[in-house]
């Protein structure tokens, strides 16, 4: 398969790039009224607070959409694979793109329960999602 | 009441260079083209434009989705301008024409040259396969978040959008594939299309799946051209040779979230806000629209908007299409008529408005949608932009 393209990290999205070599999901959350803000940026729209600060999440979440590429845009990217939004469970509204692993293609769906797992790449821990079987 | 400067702004004259899938000339040289062409059509001469505009800016990054700039078409053609802008931090592709308006209004300017030229055919065939992504750079902006999941084109994050869009609307590939047909058929009849061999349903049903539910034939067709029109102050524009077309009504909103993942809506995407404020502009209603030139960068784009311009209900636009006789040439709400970019070529909604003029204007020749056409819906979108025009022959 082909190297995964990586993100340029800045002070906003460290945590959640990196968080995973500790096995954490980091999502931004406001300390006074506790609404998860993301992509992350450090003032809560809601309250308008600056406390605002990345927090280990459950790793779970839904299927909100997906699809299954089958176009080989690059050479040896043939295998079709799951390009999805997962929703994270505490938060509907915050949504995670992701590739489904551990999945079989004919079996992704909408409103599918997921968790992370983490690929480490280069510096980085990328989160993926894979079906929750318990 | 409030005086809304569009209805102050016409469209003058339109031009459109070669369009094909490997030009022979510069992108530099598809743009002066375009450009005079249009400025002829208009009546005027080179003295008279005294603004330029485009979407999204010059890129010189080789892609060719956006190789020529302001600065370059300025110099070519020695323009002696009030006023200049581009940029893509705008409401889609029409946000050039939205400044223009503004320009206008200010009295920065008079006779605005807004075009828009791509040259991706030539750049696919040489270093780019896609427009988003580079191999092996670490990627910034809002892209980033998809970028460590293989998504190296707008193809797949369309497909996510479009993919429950099917999923709550319950519509068929073999009425999805009516735009398809529809815009082929429409292409046959346009010397400047790409694609002019008709297809069937079954060709659509048979054509490759990009990425589940998108196919082949749901997508536009990369190509070297530029298109061009003239906007004028009204005024001027009533003393000009064609009878103006008048930009009754725009949308320009930004109510959601501009985030291609936190967008509220998904499966409408920017549309309804845009096209609600568009609406909120004009006395006119879906039902005064002759016809409709709907961006296609994919037909889950056209399918949308049929929705959200109110042509039927949400989630109605499965029995529209069906059969595909509502939106052919000859039926109530005639749509893409040139073929759009799916078999016309994609010249980014700026195919779109030329063709919107060329019927308002009864030129389209073999493809003349009869009845005399005065009112046109045009449109933009992609993941959280749109913009909209309601053009109709003075
Ligand atoms: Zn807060």
């Amino acid at each position: 398969m082909v190297a995964r393209t990586l993100p340029a990290i800045d002070r906003d999205n460290e945590a959640y790039w990196t968080w995973g070599r500790e096995g954490k999901l980091a999502i931004h959350r406001c300390a006074s009224c506790e609404y998860f803000v993301h992509p992350p940026v450090p003032f809560c729209p809601h309250c308008e607070s600056r406390d605002v600060a990345p927090q280990a999440v459950s790793g779970r979440g839904r299927v909100v959409t997906f699809t299954v590429n089958h176009k080989a845009w690059l050479p040896d990217l043939a295998d079709p694979y799951i390009l999805a939004l997962v929703a994270i469970a505490e938060q509907d509204d915050v949504r995670i793109p992701c590739n489904i692993v551990e999945c079989d293609i004919d079996k992704v769906d909408f409103n599918m329960k997921v968790e992370v797992v983490f690929e480490p790449v280069e510096d980085l821990w990328v989160p993926l999602f894979r079906p929750v079987t318990a | 009441m409030m005086r809304f400067a569009e209805k102050d702004t016409a469209i003058t004259g339109v031009g459109m260079s070669e369009v094909s899938r490997g030009a022979d000339k510069s992108a530099l040289a598809l743009t002066v083209d375009a450009a005079l062409e249009a400025i002829a059509d208009a009546g005027l001469s080179r003295a008279d434009i005294d603004g330029i505009a485009t979407w999204p800016g010059e890129r010189a990054d080789g892609s060719g989705f956006s190789p020529v700039g302001c600065a370059a078409l300025q110099d070519a053609l020695r323009l002696e301008l009030g006023w200049y802008g581009g940029g893509g931090e705008a409401p889609g592709q029409y946000g050039a024409v939205f400044n223009a308006i503004g320009a206008i209004a200010a009295g920065l300017c008079r006779n605005v040259l807004i075009f828009r030229t791509m040259y991706e055919a030539t750049a696919r065939k040489t270093a780019y396969a896609n427009s988003l992504l580079r191999e092996g750079q670490r990627q910034a902006g809002p892209f980033a978040w998809y970028a460590p999941y293989y998504t190296y084109a707008a193809a797949l994050q369309q497909a996510l959008f479009f993919n429950l869009y099917v999923h709550k609307s319950g519509i068929r590939p073999d009425q999805v594939g009516q735009i398809a047909v529809n815009q082929r058929r429409n292409a046959a009849l346009n010397p400047k299309a790409i694609y002019k061999v008709p297809i069937t349903i079954d060709d659509y049903l048979a054509s490759p799946v990009i990425a589940t539910p998108l196919r082949l034939y749901d997508c536009d067709v990369p190509i070297d051209g530029a298109a061009a029109i003239i906007v004028s102050r009204m005024d001027v524009a009533r003393t000009l040779k064609n009878p103006p077309i008048r930009i009754d009504a725009i949308g320009s909103s930004m109510r959601y979230r501009n985030s291609w993942t936190q967008l509220a809506e998904l499966d409408t995407q920017a549309q309804p806000k845009v096209a609600e404020m568009m609406w909120s502009r004009t006395d006119l209603k879906p039902a005064d629209v002759d016809i409709a030139q709907l961006y296609d960068g994919f037909s889950f784009h056209t399918i949308n908007w049929l929705e959200n311009f109110g042509f039927c209900e949400r989630y109605g636009a499965k029995d529209f299409i069906d059969g595909g006789h509502r939106i052919a040439l000859d039926g109530e709400l005639p749509v893409n008529t040139g073929g759009g970019a799916m078999s016309g070529g994609r010249l980014h909604a700026y195919g779109a408005v030329h063709e919107a003029c060329t019927q308002l204007w009864g030129r389209a020749g073999a493809r003349q949608v009869q009845g005399d056409p005065q009112v046109c819906a045009t449109s933009t979108s992609g993941g959280p932009l749109a913009g909209t025009m309601l053009l109709v022959r003075d």
